[in-house]
C-alpha cells in the first residue's frame, strides 16, 4: 500500500501540462528520490502533493485518498514541505519561525517547548541566532530555519525540495547528513534535487523526471550506475577521483 | 492666531488623531492579512455611535436587523457550500458561528431593550452587537473572490460600502445622533482648557493600540496572523489557514472600529454615511504608513487629526479639501520610499 | 466573423444610430445621449482599467472639472463653448497628469485609493467654491453651435455625443493595435518584463491615465451643454463608481463593453428605479443604493470578466493578416568581432544577510558565446540581473560597449543593445506570439499615441510586423504567429522569449537557461540557431544547466558558485579543473 501514492497525476498551468500522468510511491521509512533538469515540473510535483496546487489524478496516504483535501488539513495529517523559496517569515524571530511550524500540533506548549529544545541541539547555529530576525539570516542558516521549522510539525512524510539550493559544499554535506538521520527516526523523506549523485546517494529509490513525465525509476543504487543517466545529469562523464 | 488658540487647536487634533490611529490600524491590520483594503471600516464606526445612540435613548437599535440579515445570508452560503461538498458533519459548527453566536448579542438585546443601561453596559452590549458584522461581511462578500487581484477586491470593497450605507439609511434613519459625554471632567493645564473627553480618547487609544501590540507579540493566534501577512504560503505549510486568519482580523479589525464609533459618538454629530470620510481620513494616515508599518500609520493619524483641526479652524468647508489635499505630497514621499512588488501576478 | 461580415455589421449600427432620432420620441434620443456620454467615460475606464490595469474611482471628478470648466467659461464668463472644451481638456489633463504623477509608481491600489480621496475633495470644492454657485450649481449654461446652428435640441445634439464616441472607439481601436497599444496591454502583470523591453512603464501608466481623464472631460463638456445646468451632485464618488460598474459589466477587456456597459446599466437604473416603489413602497428610493451595489457585488463574484467577452465567445474569431513582406528596420552596427563589449568588475550583490554575488569579475568580447555555470543558487540569475539593471550591484562596476551601467534603470541598458531572457518565463500570455514578439520591436520604433490613434503609423507598423514574423519564424514559431502565448508549452515559451529579444535587435543577448523543458532534437535546433546568431557578430551570455549543451556550443566558460566566481575558460580546461569538479559535480558522499 505505502504510506503515500500517487495514481495518474496531471497539473495543468492554463492550457500547458506541467505534469502528465505521473505515479510514484513512498514506503514507510524510505528515502525516495525525483531528479531531472530544471523546469521538469518537480517543483510543481510537490506543490501538488502538499495540495497547493489543483491537479487530476489521486493522492493516497496511508491508503485514504487526499486528493480533494486543503493543504493545512495535510499538514495536520502529518505532511511536511521545505520549499526551494524557503517561505520563512523574513520579520520573526528564528524562534518564532520554530513556534509556528508546530502551529499544526495539538500537544500543548511544553511538548512545544521541548521539540524546540531538541532542534537547537541539532542545529545548534539556529540557538545562537534565536532572536535575530530570520530575514536577516545567511543562505545556509535559513535552510537549517526552513528544515528545523519543518520538523516542528513532526511530520511523517517530509518533502524536500532542493535542500542544497544555493549552498556552501561543506552545508550541503550536512544537509545530506541529517537527511537518513531523519529516515532513521521514522520520518519518510521525497527529496527533490538537482544535485543528482547526492540524491541518488541518499536514497533508496528514484525516479528521474524530464518534461513532466517520469522517464524512469529504479533501485537508487542502480540507477547511479546507468550510463545514460550518467551522461545526462551526473556530470559528462566520470569523475576524477 | 495666538499660542493659547494653536495649543487648544492641537489637543482637539490629538484627540480627533487617536480615534484616527485606531481605524488606521485595523485598517492596516486587516489590509496585511487578507489584502483587501476594507472601505466600509468607517461604516461599522458609525453603526456603533448610531446603535449606542438608540440604547442610550432606549430605542431598538437598528443593528439587530442588519445582523440577522448579514447572518442569515452568511448562514444560507455556508449550508449550500457544505451540501455540494456532501460534508454534513460540518453542518452544527456551521450553524453555530454563522448564525447562532452572531444573534446572541441580538437576542439579548431582546431582553435588555427598554430597559435603562448603565453607560458601561451599553458600550458592551453595543460592541457585542457590531463586532459580527465585518466577519460576516467577509464570509458573503470577499471568501467567495478570495484569490482576485487587489483591485477586485477593492472595487468590491467600495461597492460593499455603497451598500451598507444603504441599509445605514433603512435601518437606522436619516437622523444624526450624538451620545451623552463619558465624562465631563475637565482640568486647565497653562491656561489650556483639557475636556475629560479628550483625555478618554487618548487613553483609550492607547490602551487598545497596546493590547493589539500585546496580542501580535505574545499570543500564537497573534503571531500566526502576522505570518499570514508576510508568507501566505509559508503559513498554509504551517498548517495556517488564511480564511481563519482573515477572520480573526475582520474580528480584532472591527473591534478597533467599533471602540472608535464609541469614542467619537459624543464629540461629532455622526450619521449613517459619516463613516465613509472619517474612514478615508483615517486612510491617509495608513498610506503614511505604507499600508504596513503600525507605528509611522499611528503618527501619520495623529497629523491627519491635527491637520485637520487647524483646518478647520482657518476654513471650515475645505477642511476635507485640505486633509486629502495633504495626500499629494505624501504619495509623493511614499512613491520613492516603499519598495513595490515585483510582479503583481495578474499574469 | 468575416471582415466583410464585421464591416457590414458595424454599417447597419451606424445607420440605425443615424436614423434614430427619425424614429424615436424626445425621451428615448435623451436617454440615447446619456447613453452615449456615459459609455465615453466607461470607455476611457476600459482603457485604463481593463487593459492598462489601473483603477480609478474618481472618473466622475474629471468629469465634473471639464464640465465646470465650460460652465463658467460659456455662462460666467460669456465665452463660447468651443473655448469650453478647450479649457475643460487642458484642466482635466493638469489635474489628471498632477494625480498620476505622484500615484502611479506606486501599487495599484494606492492610485485608486487617492482618486476616492480627491473625488471627494474636489467634489467637496464644488460645494464650497462661491465662484461656482456652491451647491446650487451654475444654470443657465448655452447650448454648442456649430458655425450658426444651434444643438439645443436633444436630437441636434445626440450627433455630437455619437459621433464624439465613435471617433473616441474608432481612435482607442487604432490605439491598441500599435506600438504603445501593446505597451499599454503589457504593463498587466507587472514592471520588470516591461522595463527589460526598453519601455518607459511609468510614462505609458501616466498617458493612459491622462488620456482616459480626457475622454472623461470630453464627456463632462457634452454633459454640460446637454443639460444646461450643472451642480455638484452627479460629478460625487458614487457615480464613479457608476461609471466603473457599467465599464466591468459591459467587459472591461473590450472597446464595445463600454457601450454595452453603460447602455445596460443606464436602462436598468431607469427600471429599478420605476420599480422599487412599487414592491416596497415605503422605502422612497433607499433600497435603490443597496439594490444596485448588491447586484454589482454579485455580478463581480459570478462573472468578472463581463458581457462582451461571454458573448464574443460564441462569435468565429476575428480574420488575422499574415503579415507581409515590407521594408526592413535599420539595424544596429554590431562591435567588431573580439572588441572587449562587457566588462563586469568585483560586482557584489547582497540580500540582508546573503552575500548572493561575491566580486565577481568578467569579461565578455564581441562576438562570442559565454557560458555562465554553475549550482542552482550560484548567483548566476542574480548576476544576469546586475547586468540587465533589473537589481543595482551593492558594490563593483559594470561597463557596457565603453558606457558605465552600473546604476542606470532597466529600460536604459535594453536601449543600449541588451536584450535578455527570463529564468522564470515572462510572457504575455494572453497576448498573441506576433504582439509578444513585436513587444520587443518597442524600441527600434517610434509612433506615438495620437500618431497610433489617427492611423498614421501603418507604415512603419507593417515593417515591424514583418520583423516580427521574420524572428518567429527564424526561431521555429512562425507557423502560427496568432496562437495565445500562454497556450504555448513551456520550453516553447522560452523560446518565444528569445524571438521577442532578437526582435530588439541586441548587441549582447542574455539567455537564462534557454534549453530549459526542451525535448533532444527542440535542443540541437536550438544551438544551431545560436550559433547562427554567433556568425552575425551577435554576443551571447548564457546560463545553462544542461552540460552537453553548453560544453558544445559555448566558448568561453565562467563558473560560479556560492556567489563567488571558481573559474574560467575553454570548455575543456574548465571540465578538468578539480575546484569546478568539486563545486559543479557534487563534491558530496
Amino acid at each position: 500500500m505505502g504510506l503515500l501514492a500517487i495514481e495518474n497525476l496531471s497539473v495543468s498551468y492554463g492550457k500547458v501540462e506541467a505534469i502528465r500522468n505521473v505515479s510514484l510511491k513512498v514506503e514507510a521509512g524510505e528515502i525516495v528520490t525525483v531528479i531531472g533538469p530544471n523546469g521538469a515540473g518537480k517543483t510543481t510535483l510537490l506543490m501538488t502533493i502538499i495540495g497547493l496546487l489543483p491537479c487530476r489524478g489521486r493522492i493516497l496516504f496511508n491508503g485514504e485518498d487526499i486528493t480533494g483535501l486543503d493543504t493545512e488539513r495535510r499538514v495536520e495529517m502529518g505532511f511536511g514541505l521545505v520549499p526551494e523559496r524557503r517561505e520563512l517569515f523574513a520579520e520573526m524571530s528564528v524562534y518564532d519561525n520554530l513556534l509556528l511550524g508546530a502551529f499544526s500540533r495539538r500537544d500543548g506548549t511544553a511538548a512545544v517547548r521541548r521539540s524546540i529544545d531538541e532542534v537547537f541541539d541539532r542545529f545548534p547555529r539556529l540557538r545562537e541566532r534565536r532572536n535575530q530576525n530570520a530575514g536577516t539570516l545567511s543562505g545556509g542558516e535559513r535552510q537549517m530555519l526552513a528544515f528545523a521549522r519543518a520538523l516542528m510539525s513532526k511530520p511523517t512524510l517530509l518533502m524536500l525540495d532542493e535542500p542544497s539550493l544555493g549552498l556552501a559544499p561543506l552545508i550541503v554535506k550536512e544537509v545530506f547528513r541529517i537527511i537518513p538521520f531523519l529516515r532513521d527516526l521514522g520520518v519518510s523523506i521525497l527529496l527533490i534535487e538537482q544535485n543528482a549523485r547526492s540524491a541518488l546517494e541518499t536514497a533508496n529509490y528514484g525516479y528521474v523526471m524530464e518534461t513532466g513525465e517520469i522517464v524512469r525509476q529504479g533501485l537508487a543504487s542502480e540507477l547511479i550506475h546507468d550510463p545514460q543517466l550518467i551522461a545526462t545529469y551526473l556530470g559528462g562523464q566520470e569523475r576524477a577521483h | 492666531m495666538n499660542a493659547q488658540i494653536a495649543a487648544i487647536l492641537t489637543m482637539d487634533g490629538v484627540a480627533t488623531g487617536a480615534i484616527y490611529v485606531l481605524m488606521a490600524l485595523g485598517f492596516v491590520l486587516i489590509f496585511s492579512v487578507t489584502r483587501i483594503v476594507f472601505v466600509p471600516f468607517g461604516d461599522i464606526a458609525a453603526f456603533t455611535a448610531l446603535t449606542l445612540a438608540a440604547l442610550e435613548s432606549r430605542q431598538f437599535p437598528g443593528t439587530v436587523g442588519l445582523v440577522a440579515v448579514l447572518a442569515v445570508a452568511a448562514t444560507a452560503m455556508e449550508l449550500f457550500a457544505i451540501l455540494r461538498a456532501r460534508s454534513f458533519a460540518r453542518i452544527p459548527r456551521a450553524l453555530f458561528f454563522y448564525l447562532v453566536l452572531p444573534l446572541l448579542p441580538a437576542g439579548v438585546m431582546g431582553f435588555v431593550s427598554g430597559a435603562t443601561l448603565n453607560a458601561p453596559l451599553r458600550i458592551i452590549v453595543t460592541v457585542a452587537l457590531i463586532l459580527p458584522i465585518a466577519p460576516l461581511l467577509d464570509r458573503i462578500v470577499f471568501r467567495p473572490i478570495a484569490d482576485a487581484s487587489v483591485l477586485l477586491l477593492l472595487i468590491v470593497s467600495v461597492a460593499l460600502h455603497f451598500a451598507l450605507s444603504g441599509m445605514g439609511l433603512i435601518f437606522f434613519g436619516p437622523e444624526g445622533v450624538r451620545t451623552q459625554s463619558l465624562t465631563d471632567f475637565s482640568v486647565t493645564a497653562a491656561g489650556v482648557p483639557i475636556s475629560g473627553e479628550s483625555i478618554l480618547i487618548v487613553v483609550a487609544a492607547a490602551i487598545f493600540c497596546l493590547l493589539l501590540f500585546l496580542f501580535f507579540e505574545f499570543t500564537i493566534q497573534g503571531k500566526a496572523l502576522q505570518a499570514t501577512a508576510m508568507n501566505r504560503t509559508g503559513a498554509r505549510l504551517m498548517g495556517i489557514r488564511p480564511a481563519h486568519a482573515g477572520t480573526v482580523a475582520f474580528l480584532l479589525g472591527s473591534a478597533m472600529a467599533a471602540i472608535s464609533g464609541v469614542l467619537i459618538a459624543p464629540v461629532n454629530t455622526i450619521f449613517y454615511d459619516s463613516g465613509f470620510i472619517i474612514g478615508l481620513k483615517a486612510f491617509v494616515g495608513a498610506i503614511i504608513g505604507g499600508l504596513v508599518s503600525f507605528p509611522l500609520t499611528a503618527a501619520g493619524s495623529l497629523f491627519v487629526g491635527v491637520l485637520e483641526s487647524f483646518a478647520a479652524f482657518e476654513s471650515s468647508p475645505f477642511k476635507e479639501v485640505t486633509v486629502f489635499s495633504l495626500l499629494i505630497p505624501v504619495l509623493l514621499w511614499r512613491s520613492y520610499t516603499l519598495l513595490q512588488p515585483e510582479e503583481d501576478g495578474e499574469e | 466573423m468575416s471582415r466583410l461580415q464585421t464591416r457590414m455589421a458595424t454599417a447597419v449600427a451606424v445607420t440605425a444610430l443615424a436614423a434614430a432620432p427619425a424614429f424615436l420620441g424626445v425621451f428615448s434620443i435623451t436617454l440615447l445621449n446619456y447613453i452615449g456620454i456615459y459609455a465615453l467615460v466607461a470607455l476611457g475606464l476600459v482603457l485604463m482599467t481593463g487593459i492598462g490595469g489601473m483603477v480609478s474611482f474618481g472618473q466622475a471628478s474629471f468629469v465634473g472639472i471639464a464640465a465646470y470648466a465650460t460652465a463658467w467659461t460659456s455662462a460666467l464668463m460669456g465665452y463660447s463653448p468651443w473655448l469650453g472644451l478647450l479649457l475643460a481638456l487642458v484642466m482635466t489633463g493638469l489635474v489628471a497628469a498632477v494625480i498620476g504623477a505622484v500615484t502611479l509608481r506606486l501599487g495599484g491600489h494606492f492610485l485608486s485609493l487617492s482618486t476616492i480621496a480627491w473625488g471627494l475633495a474636489i467634489y467637496f470644492s464644488f460645494g464650497n467654491i462661491d465662484g461656482l454657485g456652491n451647491y446650487n450649481g451654475i444654470a443657465s449654461i448655452p447650448p454648442i453651435s456649430i458655425g450658426s446652428h444651434s444643438l439645443a435640441d436633444s436630437a441636434d445634439i445626440y450627433y455630437l455625443i455619437w459621433g464624439a464616441l465613435i471617433a473616441a472607439m474608432l481612435g482607442t481601436h487604432n490605439l491598441l493595435n500599435s506600438r504603445v497599444g501593446r505597451a499599454i496591454r503589457a504593463l498587466r502583470g507587472g514592471n520588470a518584463l516591461v522595463e527589460s523591453l526598453g519601455i518607459n512603464a511609468f510614462q505609458v501608466r501616466l498617458v493612459t491615465f491622462v488620456a482616459a481623464a480626457l475622454m472623461a472631460a470630453v464627456a463632462g463638456w457634452l454633459y454640460a451643454h446637454m443639460t444646461r445646468f450643472i451642480s455638484p451632485t452627479p460629478f460625487d464618488v458614487h457615480v464613479s463608481i457608476d461609471y466603473l460598474m457599467m465599464a466591468l459589466v459591459g467587459g472591461s477587456s473590450h472597446l464595445l463593453g463600454a457601450v454595452v456597459g453603460a447602455a445596460l446599466v443606464t436602462l436598468m437604473k431607469n427600471y429599478i428605479q420605476d420599480l422599487l416603489p412599487l414592491l416596497a413602497p415605503n422605502t422612497s428610493g433607499r433600497l435603490e443604493i443597496v439594490v444596485f451595489s448588491v447586484l454589482f457585488i454579485l455580478f463581480l463574484q459570478r462573472a468578472r470578466d463581463g458581457i462582451v467577452p461571454y458573448v464574443a465567445r460564441w462569435l468565429p474569431p476575428p480574420r488575422q493578416e499574415f503579415p507581409g513582406k515590407a521594408e526592413p528596420l535599420p539595424r544596429r552596427r554590431q562591435p567588431a568581432k573580439g572588441t572587449p563589449l562587457l566588462k563586469v568588475d568585483a560586482a557584489v550583490r547582497r540580500f540582508g544577510g546573503l552575500v548572493a554575488v561575491n566580486e565577481v569579475s568578467f569579461e565578455l568580447r564581441a562576438g562570442e558565446i559565454l557560458g555562465l555555470i554553475g549550482p542552482n543558487g550560484a548567483g548566476k540569475s542574480t548576476m544576469f540581473n546586475l547586468i540587465t539593471g533589473a537589481l543595482r550591484p551593492s558594490g563593483g562596476k559594470i561597463v557596457f560597449a565603453g558606457r558605465d551601467i552600473t546604476r542606470a534603470a532597466p529600460r536604459h541598458i535594453a536601449r543600449a543593445g541588451i536584450a535578455r531572457t527570463f529564468q522564470h518565463v515572462k510572457l504575455r500570455p494572453r497576448m498573441s506570439l506576433l504582439d509578444n514578439v513585436l513587444l520587443g520591436l518597442y524600441p527600434r520604433t517610434s509612433a506615438g499615441y495620437v500618431a497610433s490613434a489617427l492611423r498614421l503609423d501603418r507604415a512603419e507598423e507593417r515593417r515591424a510586423r514583418h520583423e516580427a514574423i521574420k524572428q518567429l519564424e527564424r526561431v521555429g514559431l512562425g507557423a502560427r504567429p496568432f496562437e495565445l502565448a500562454g497556450n504555448l508549452p513551456l520550453g516553447n515559451q522560452r523560446i518565444l522569449e528569445i524571438a521577442r529579444a532578437l526582435a530588439a535587435d541586441p548587441i549582447l543577448l542574455l539567455l537564462d537557461e534557454p534549453a530549459a523543458g526542451l525535448r533532444r532534437r527542440e535542443k540541437l535546433a536550438l544551438a544551431e540557431l545560436l550559433r547562427s546568431l554567433r556568425a552575425e557578430g551577435l554576443t551571447i551570455l548564457l546560463v545553462e544547466h544542461d552540460m552537453d549543451f553548453v560544453m558544445n556550443l559555448v566558448d568561453r566558460i565562467v563558473v560560479m558558485d556560492f556567489g563567488c566566481k571558481i573559474g574560467e575558460g575553454a570548455p575543456q580546461t574548465v571540465r578538468n579543473d578539480p575546484r569546478v569538479q568539486e563545486a559543479y559535480l557534487g563534491g558530496v558522499a
